[in-house]
């Protein structure tokens, strides 16, 4: 499903965040990219999700060249895949539902449908009770798995989360861990880059790690 | 298709909400559009009154033919047969008896007519064109005068002219504040819209990132254009029926000092139609241009 070949990513600053870096994630995998801070985990999520393009090499996701792939077609494609944030880019003037409900009103569902969906995407992480509630009003966790709810929301076969429990207590982190095992056992390919070292311990999942943009381990 | 309606429906909703959202804004921004759509329009209303008040007059864009003085009834009858053929719009005899008359009732005549040994007065008719453009009253009293038995032919072509003239000056002048107005609006529309962006880079930054294509994005603030210019467009009306409405008893009081019936009125419904219409538009292309230029590359 996903497969990079020899990608190199250059700012034009100079700066190499990615150098050479190949690897495949297999439809149904679970997968963690980690490495220090700078390693290149973020710049590989940016490119998973097309939100930058290499400089050179191949990426290809869902049978797309992302490299290749003209920008009129790039929301096409990120309807395809669900996006988790560091920072969950939630809408603080929409209340929880309304978040949820924005990238079904993106493709264009019918309203009813689009909150049934949306009703079981906030239930399935927790929030059902609270979707009335702005963001703000919620913990940290809470935002989390909020903006788990908006990426799952389009039932999309590959999920991509940057760093999603940075910043929370261990007990949040643990509700985003389960999750995350809950949409693996549906068949949802997982790609989640993070540092935390805690995390790969609790899965028998396959880690990329990465160190200043070069790709030096791959191994479940 | 049900996809595409809902996400035009969502565009219209948002772009409602957006205006809601800050109703002082809202509310001078419209007064804003609303004075600069008012002026043209208000002008526009006003000729159209003028032109309706010179029409009515009576003896403007009228043509008289006054036949011989020693002509009878056969040759009245030939000129109506002439008329009836021609059919320049409508037109009614004068017998001379009628027109002594009538001048016996009018002020300060009754002595002077009552002083005359005969009725010196002719036969007349008149003649009220349809097209009452200066150059076919002209051409038809040309006509006219080359007809038997017909002595003059009276038409006030100067007067016509001049009426024609200023009007012409007036849609002109009209036309170019309009233009410029329509500019000014234009800039007031996109001035709004920029600010609406900068105001929601968050939500555009999050939409572009869960899949949404550059219509989605554009879609409510275009419709926030249409729907800013047709509210606009809206209190431009009611302000000039408003005005219309203070000014048309006195105007009709001043139209009756000249002997004119014509009853001023507000915008017609397809002025109105209009003015509501041309609001929509040119907000959508103060949309439009804010839109393509904030979302360049």
């Amino acid at each position: 499903m996903i497969s990079v070949s020899a990608v190199t990513k250059r700012y034009p600053q100079g700066l190499e965040a990615l150098k050479d870096v190949s690897f495949e994630i297999e439809d149904g995998e679970m997968a963690f990219i980690t490495g220090h801070s700078g390693a290149g985990k973020s710049t590989v999520f940016r490119l998973l999700a097309a939100i930058e393009r290499p400089t050179s090499g191949s990426i290809v996701v869902d049978g797309q060249n992302l490299a290749a792939l003209r920008r009129g077609a790039i929301p096409y494609l990120r309807r395809k895949l669900g996006l988790i944030f560091q920072d969950q880019k939630l809408l603080f003037d929409r209340n929880v539902l309304d978040n949820v409900l924005l990238p079904l009103s993106i493709v264009g569902l019918p309203a009813r449908e689009a909150v049934r969906r949306a009703r079981a995407a906030l239930d399935k992480v927790g929030l059902l009770e609270r979707e009335r509630v702005q963001p703000i009003a919620l913990s940290g966790g809470e935002q989390q798995r909020l903006a788990i709810a908006r990426a799952v929301v389009n039932r999309p076969s590959l999920l991509l989360a940057d760093e999603p429990t940075a910043n929370l207590d261990s007990e949040s982190a643990s509700q985003i861990l389960d999750i995350f095992r809950s949409f693996h056992q549906v068949g949802v390919t997982l790609v989640i880059a993070t540092h935390d070292a805690q995390w790969m311990a609790r899965f028998s999942s396959r880690v990329l790690r990465l160190e200043r943009g070069r790709l030096i381990g791959d191994n479940t | 298709m049900n996809g595409f309606f809902s996400q035009h429906y969502a565009a219209q909703k948002s772009a409602a909400r957006r205006l809601s959202s800050s109703p002082l804004n809202t509310l001078l921004s419209l007064i804003v559009i609303g004075i600069v759509l008012a002026l043209p329009a208000a002008g526009w209303v006003m000729l159209d009154n003028l032109q309706g008040f010179a029409g009515n007059l009576p003896g403007v864009q009228q043509i008289s033919l006054f036949m011989m003085v020693d002509t009878g009834e056969k040759e009245a009858a030939e000129i109506g047969s002439r008329l009836r053929e021609a059919n320049p719009g409508k037109w009614w005899f004068v017998a001379r008896d009628d027109a002594l008359k009538h001048l016996t009732e009018t002020e300060g005549m009754g002595d002077v007519v009552a002083g005359l040994t005969k009725n010196p007065l002719p036969d007349a008719f008149v003649v009220e064109p349809g097209d009452s453009r200066p150059e076919v009253l002209e051409r038809l009293a040309e006509t006219f005068r080359s007809w038997p038995a017909v002595a003059h032919v009276q038409l006030d072509s100067a007067w016509s002219r001049r009426l024609d003239l200023f009007l012409r000056i007036g849609r002109l002048a009209v036309s170019l504040l309009a233009v410029l107005l329509a500019g000014a609006l234009v800039a007031v529309t996109f001035n709004t819209i920029r600010l609406q962006i900068l105001a929601q880079a968050a939500e555009i930054e999050v939409s572009r990132l869960i899949g949404a294509t550059d219509a989605f994005i554009h879609r409510p603030f275009q419709y926030f254009g249409v729907l800013h210019g047709a509210l606009g467009g809206l209190f431009a009306l009611l302000l000039v029926a408003g005005i219309g409405r203070i000014l048309a008893a006195p105007i009709g009081e001043l139209f009756a000092l000249y002997g004119s019936g014509f009853i001023p009125s507000g915008p017609s419904p397809s002025q109105a139609g209009a003015i509501v219409g041309i609001g929509a538009a040119l907000g959508w292309l103060g949309a439009r241009i804010s839109v393509a230029i904030h979302f360049r590359g």
